[in-house]
């Protein structure tokens, strides 16, 4: 018997006595009806909670925000699906390589390069205010998973639209067969006597810039 | 539909690896009760993380209701896994992963060998993993000379330091910050001399120490927090991003997961990240969570592994009563409120499930009758403080008192003379069948006063009683029993007729 038979056999064996499951009581939030303004400040508290930085502005305000984020940057990676609109700024134009680096699954950096990168820019698919999460889910302006992860820093968009209150709402949004990070503030660690440190493996750093008419 | 099942029940198939106490708890628990640095670690570890959970659960208005779901979709999972796992394993290879089923420890470390042979890879990163610690994985791939680097940072403090985990969630709380530096110094190669004890400056030297080897491997193994039977998606939850680095670098994955780790939709993941890291670490939502269904084109590794692990959880499966232990989604609340837990550490347990959930899963995976694990279900006050913080509501207290059952029944069942406990326990039926026997009984009194000595203190009784005197002293008996006392006291009166009526 193959080990595969031979397990499921044990399983169905130990059901011998047909357990019937109660139907799953659902009686927990799943949707809720609160402001965008209440999403945003609920998601900034929560995002400040994480030690992540937080930008509130209107899409016009966004590339002059990414220029002083990344003002000392020596490179920064962005996936090949980011609209250059963000770029829309003096400081900020005029990159090309090798201050700006393209990220695409047909024509992706090497590892090498994003290690040497300073910063990464990615958009984002969903947010939960009242945890605090930003969602990745590998579409074109989200990038490959590595590259929110090797730069030490990394400035994520979040669209006041994409934000939902709660974790349920959130999930029904998503596909669940893609590719997919949630982000909760940087990397942390509190593995010594307990006390939290900013980053070990991940960024260090995490800026998010929520664009409040998008 | 019922299921009927036809043919010889199978014998029970019990887990093996790292499982075993090696020693009895209560003769590990004296031991590991005389280190004064461990108790205090673990009080300041336990105290602060229950404080900040209670905190952030009263946010969640809903806190029981997702108990509730919790424990009734992990039931359901239960009550239907064979279908569960088909599933899993179909979705999960229609989307190019492979799935490979190890009956037990030395099956699940012969497939993940062969996988890494495969690659011609000398050496892989690891993610912290429960299911390769069960199995004991890093040691077999040593002596098969694949060198495994555990990139958690508490995990790398507790390999470098030849040492083994005390906590699910915090391995190393056991180590201080001066003996974790010093670990790194002695231990981590090219590491700067004038390394200080600063937290931030040691998870520093972690990660320079590491980034090399993380952007090198070829190879990665890593655990699963859930599986996903309907999109065939495997979770990691984690904080410091080696999972992530893991998860996503290398060209060849590994995951190992028990076969208890499913979850039926990718909709029930609401229930549990909501109820995960909040039980957990106390936080809304831990950093980084990654989320993978078979190969994703050009993204992250594109030879995919996943190996499902039996190894006695079939056999507790069949456990009518312990099997909700199966629910468990290795959260650690229960640890971090348990008296005894807080007192002796995880080392006690022996296994690589410590606290109450290990006082019941270890001898629900080995069997309560391999007498290794026999004296795991006695590792408890039974406060039930465990079942108010578990949020998977599994009813630990109940469970062991039911392994304690089974643990009587077993010895009962050996064709054996009649041991010291059936003679003390024929002893009790005379003395307490009769008035006059008790009085007999009790005219002995004085002379356990005698055997108690000055301290007033009884330190060994003799036989089977020993055990009980090997973790606690017994207070001297009183001078003179109640019932000498009362008669003394009291000259009898004339008996009062019963009236009648309701008494
Ligand atoms: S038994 Fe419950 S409280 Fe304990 S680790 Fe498992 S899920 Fe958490």
């Amino acid at each position: 018997m193959s080990a595969r038979e031979e397990i499921l056999a044990r399983i169905t064996g130990a059901l011998a006595d047909s357990p019937v499951a109660r139907p799953v009581p659902r009686g927990y939030l799943r949707a809720s009806d609160t402001s965008t303004a209440r999403l945003i400040e609920l998601l900034t508290d929560r995002l400040a909670d994480y030690k992540a930085h937080v930008d509130v502005v209107a899409s016009a305000g966004v590339p002059g925000i990414l220029a002083g984020l990344l003002a000392g940057a020596e490179s920064y990676v962005v996936p090949s699906g980011l609209p250059d609109d963000w770029f829309a700024h003096p400081a900020l134009e005029a990159d090309g390589a090798p201050r700006r680096l393209r990220d695409d699954v047909s024509c992706p950096l090497s590892v090498a390069e994003l290690d040497r990168a300073s910063a990464v820019i990615t958009a984002s698919a969903v947010s939960v205010a009242e945890s605090g999460t930003i969602m990745l889910d590998g579409s074109p302006a989200q990038g490959r998973r590595v590259i929110s992860l090797v730069p030490d820093h990394h400035v994520c968009l979040v669209p006041a639209s994409s934000i939902v209150h709660i974790l349920p709402e959130a999930v029904a949004r998503l596909d669940g067969t893609r590719a997919m990070t949630w982000i909760s503030g940087p990397s942390a660690t509190s593995d010594i006597e307990l006390e939290r440190v900013e980053g070990v493996h991940g960024p260090r750093r995490l800026d998010v810039i929520i664009i409040t008419d998008k | 539909m019922s299921k009927v099942f036809i043919g010889m029940p199978p014998l029970p198939a019990f887990g093996s690896g790292n499982l075993n106490l090696t020693e009895p708890f209560p003769r590990a628990a004296a031991r590991e009760l005389g280190n004064q640095q461990l108790r205090s670690n673990l009080r300041h570890a336990t105290h602060t993380i229950r404080d900040k959970r209670l905190k952030v659960v009263a946010e969640l208005p809903d806190w029981e209701e997702l108990r509730d779901a919790g424990s009734a979709i992990k039931e359901s999972v239960m009550a239907d896994l064979p279908a569960l796992l088909e599933r899993f394993e179909a979705n999960f290879t229609a989307r190019g992963g492979k799935v490979h089923w190890a009956r037990d420890a030395a099956e699940a470390n012969a497939i993940i060998t062969e996988l890494v042979r495969a690659t011609g890879a000398q050496e892989v990163v690891k993610v912290k993993s429960m299911a390769t610690q069960e199995i004991g994985l890093n040691e077999h791939l040593e002596t098969e000379g694949i060198a495994a680097f555990e990139t958690d940072l508490a995990e790398l403090i507790v390999q470098l330091g030849h040492d083994k985990p005390s906590h699910i969630l915090v391995p190393a709380i056991h180590k201080n910050r001066t003996q974790v530096r010093d670990i790194f110094l002695a231990e981590m190669p090219g590491v700067d001399p004038d390394l200080t004890n600063d937290p931030a400056m040691l998870a520093g030297a972690a990660r320079s120490y590491l980034r090399s080897k993380f952007l090198t491997a070829r190879v990665a193994i890593s655990g699963a927090n859930f599986g996903i039977a309907d999109s065939g998606t495997l979770a990691v939850v984690e904080s410091e991003g080696n999972g992530r680095m893991c998860l996503t670098l290398p060209e060849t994955l590994i995951t190992v997961m028990g076969i208890e780790k499913l979850l039926p939709t990718f909709a029930d993941l609401e229930v549990f990240m909501a109820l995960l890291p909040r039980s957990s670490t106390g936080e809304r939502m831990n950093p980084y969570t990654s989320l993978w269904t078979g190969v994703t084109a050009g993204d992250g590794p594109q030879d995919v592994h996943l190996v499902l692990l039996d190894n006695g959880r079939s056999a507790a499966l069949a456990d009518e009563m312990g099997r909700s232990a199966l629910h468990c989604i290795r959260c650690s609340a229960c640890m971090n409120v348990c008296p005894v837990y807080e007192r002796t550490g995880g080392h006690a347990y022996g296994s690589t499930y410590p606290g109450p959930i290990g006082a019941i899963l270890s001898p629900l995976m080995t069997g309560i009758e391999a007498e290794e694990n026999n004296s795991l279900p006695y590792a408890s006050s039974l406060c039930g403080a465990c079942f108010d913080a578990c949020p998977v509501k599994i009813n630990i207290p109940e469970i062991l008192v039911h392994l304690r059952g089974k643990d009587v029944d077993s010895r009962r069942g050996r064709m054996k003379p009649p041991s010291q406990m059936d003679l003390l326990m024929k002893g009790a039926q005379w003395a307490f069948s009769s008035g006059t026997h008790l009085g007999l009984l009790e005219k002995g009194l004085p002379l356990g006063r005698l055997a108690a000595g000055r301290s007033k203190k009884i330190k060994h009784l003799p036989g089977l009683a020993a055990r009980w005197t090997d973790s606690r002293d017994i207070p001297a008996p009183p001078p003179a029993s109640f019932r000498d006392w009362w008669a003394k006291e009291h000259v009898p009166e004339a008996p009062i007729t019963q009236q009648g009526g309701e008494a």
